[in-house]
């Protein structure tokens, strides 16, 4: 029992400093979410207190279902995300497994094209997206953003799909092949599978910021019919007076489709499907 | 008919020549190992036969058909790996099952394979378990299995036991030397233990720097060894070679003695210290020096030897092979 002592101890500076950082990262959340149920007043006079029965308003929700058409906000936002992280994740995977599978001249410089994009903001070549849409005619169009972001979070999962596909062992793959499967199939259906926590991992870290981005919807779709809830919820704020309620509340729901989807991909990362695939 | 012949086949890899003229002929239902120390070429070989690897001159015959060009899994091969290569997110069913379906095989012939597949294997009761379920022996099974149900010209097997422990390596042997008369379908196996060649094979292919030293059954490999790594390589402990110029000072070649060859006689010609002794209760090793010269003595049944005693030394004149300087057996 004396041995097992520190180890005790120091389980609980390490669970001490995670609930202190969970607290710390929750509590802008929290600070929205109570205040999103409570009156305009209420929220300036005591921004900390939850909402009793005195300060409880649901005015803010009221106002964000009345004005403006957020049902259409949401869904833009939702097509924009989940196409944008689809095509991130075939084609991300796709070129990761070429890169690692095929011995090919100009592989490595190839990859180190692909992962160059890390390094350098998409938003730097803002004007000239823009006239590109323009040409094309994309201008609010959702295509746009969605094209936009799959660019934009190609180099990141190349990067990282890359490293994990690496870790495949080549039996597994000789065996499908020796099982008559094609390359495509072996793709789908042995390697896709085998990254699948790789994916989740690629597929949050790109999820938040082409949730929340204002940029280009801003730019490239600031129409009605495409806008997206980010840029949707700006219209609750002006330059001289805001509706806080509106904003919070607006706020408050679009934290629940971004928790929706986090929550289906962290299932997948925690599970390590790799052990027992090979010695 | 010949279920696989090789001709002429040479592999590089960029300058690196891996495999040189490499000519061989395994015969309908014959179970042939190649052995050889690590990096000789036997796995890049097998590769070669299992198409995962061209060769870059020389043509690959299986059932007397040239599959230079075929793709792995129209060849009529089966291999099992090294790693077993288990698709882990499939259970046991469907690994065994995947060829099957993809090259469209029929509900009933599919169910009747596997099961057929898992009476052999006693794979019963674990069909429906996912591979990081089940013990290394038991994987290895599901991975010849999966190499059964595709009911294959030729079986390749690519150092099949190397991951198991030695009780289970020895069990697994003889089940894949029965599994082979069983099925009596022609089997490729490397190895680079010649243990297993000895007790599976019915032709050995030793293999090393990428060629090919010698051919044939084990006994004629053991008896009759065309050099010295032949020699050297099968049989164990494996034979002593000391030179010739111990017993004849003009005398130039090298002298192999198995340890089973030599005996303790006390007017022996060589006079050797014991450095170590293995009692293994039905056989005793005796590790000596001869000068400077290692040598195994095996001796049967038990003897009360100490270590630092001195012995002498003879050995059965018939049982001797004599090489030459390049290794090459003279007589």
């Amino acid at each position: 029992m004396e041995k097992s002592r520190p180890f005790n101890a120091n389980m609980l500076l390490m669970h001490g400093a995670l609930v202190v950082y969970m607290i710390i990262a929750l509590f802008p959340v929290f600070v929205i979410v109570i205040n999103s149920f409570k009156k305009r007043k209420s929220i300036f006079r005591e921004p900390l207190a939850l909402p009793d029965a005195d300060s409880f308003s649901l005015i803010g929700y009221e106002t964000v279902i009345k004005q403006g058409d957020f049902p259409l906000y949401f869904q833009n936002s939702m097509i924009v995300t989940v196409t944008s992280l689809f095509f991130i994740l075939l084609f991300g995977a796709m070129a990761a497994y070429a890169l690692s599978e095929y011995r090919f001249p100009g592989n490595k410089w190839m990859g180190l094209y692909l992962a160059l994009g890390i390094m350098i903001p998409i938003r730097i070549g803002t004007v000239a997206i823009l006239e590109l849409m323009v040409s094309t005619g994309l201008v609010n169009t959702l295509t746009a953003l969605i094209l936009v972001y799959t660019a934009q979070g190609l180099p990141l999962a190349v990067f990282i799909l890359s490293e994990f596909m690496h870790q495949i062992s080549a039996d597994l793959k000789n065996a499908a092949r020796v099982d008559g499967l094609s390359e495509y199939k072996i793709f789908f259906r042995i390697v896709l599978p085998l990254v699948r926590p790789a994916l989740a991992t690629v597929a949050v870290f790109n999820m938040i910021p082409i949730w929340n981005d204002l940029w280009f919807p801003l730019i490239l779709a600031p129409g009605e019919e495409t806008k997206t809830l980010t840029l949707g919820s700006q219209i609750f704020i002006g330059q001289y007076v805001t509706n806080w309620n509106a904003v919070l509340a607006a706020l408050s729901l679009a934290i629940l489709p971004a928790l929706f989807l986090y929550a289906i991909f962290s299932r997948q990362l925690i599970r390590g499907l790799t052990s027992g695939a090979v010695k | 008919m010949t279920a696989l012949s090789l001709t002429g086949v040479h592999k590089s890899f960029g300058s690196v020549e891996v495999l040189r003229d490499i000519n061989i002929d395994v015969e309908e239902g014959e179970l042939v190992v190649f052995v050889g120390p690590s990096g000789c070429g036997k796995s890049t070989l097998l590769r070669i036969i299992a198409g995962l690897e061209d060769a870059t001159e020389g043509d690959v015959n299986i059932a007397g058909q040239t599959v230079n060009h075929v793709p792995p899994s129209k060849r009529g091969i089966a291999m099992v790996f090294q790693s077993y290569a288990l698709y882990p997110h499939l259970n046991v069913r469907g690994n065994m099952t995947l060829a099957l379906k993809q090259q469209k095989q029929s509900k009933q012939e599919i169910s009747a394979r596997v099961a057929e597949a898992s009476r052999m294997l006693d794979l019963h009761d674990y069909l429906d378990r996912y591979p990081s379920e089940l013990s290394g022996g038991q994987r290895q099974r599901v991975a010849i299995g999966r190499a059964i149900v595709r009911q294959p010209k030729l079986f390749l097997f690519d150092e099949p036991l190397s991951n198991l422990d030695a009780a289970l390596r020895v069990n697994t042997r003889i089940e894949i030397a029965n599994l082979h008369k069983q099925l009596s379908t022609s089997m490729v196996y490397v190895t680079h233990d010649q243990t297993e060649a000895m007790t599976l094979a019915d032709k050995i292919v030793v293999l090393r720097d990428g060629r090919v030293e010698q051919t044939g059954s084990p006994m004629e490999l053991y008896n009759n060894p065309q050099n010295q790594f032949v020699a050297g390589f099968l049989g164990s402990p494996s034979m002593n070679f000391l030179p010739a110029s111990l017993l004849d000072q003009s005398d130039p070649r090298t002298l192999g003695l198995r340890p089973e060859d030599i005996t303790i006689e006390a007017n022996g010609p060589f006079t050797a210290v014991v450095q170590h002794v293995e009692h293994l209760g039905g056989d005793t090793n005796l590790i000596t020096r001869i000068g400077q010269h290692q040598t195994t003595v095996r001796l049967f049944g038990q003897h009360d030897i100490k270590d630092s005693q001195e012995v002498n030394l003879g050995f059965l004149k018939d049982k001797a092979y004599y090489f030459d300087n390049d290794g090459r057996r003279v007589s």
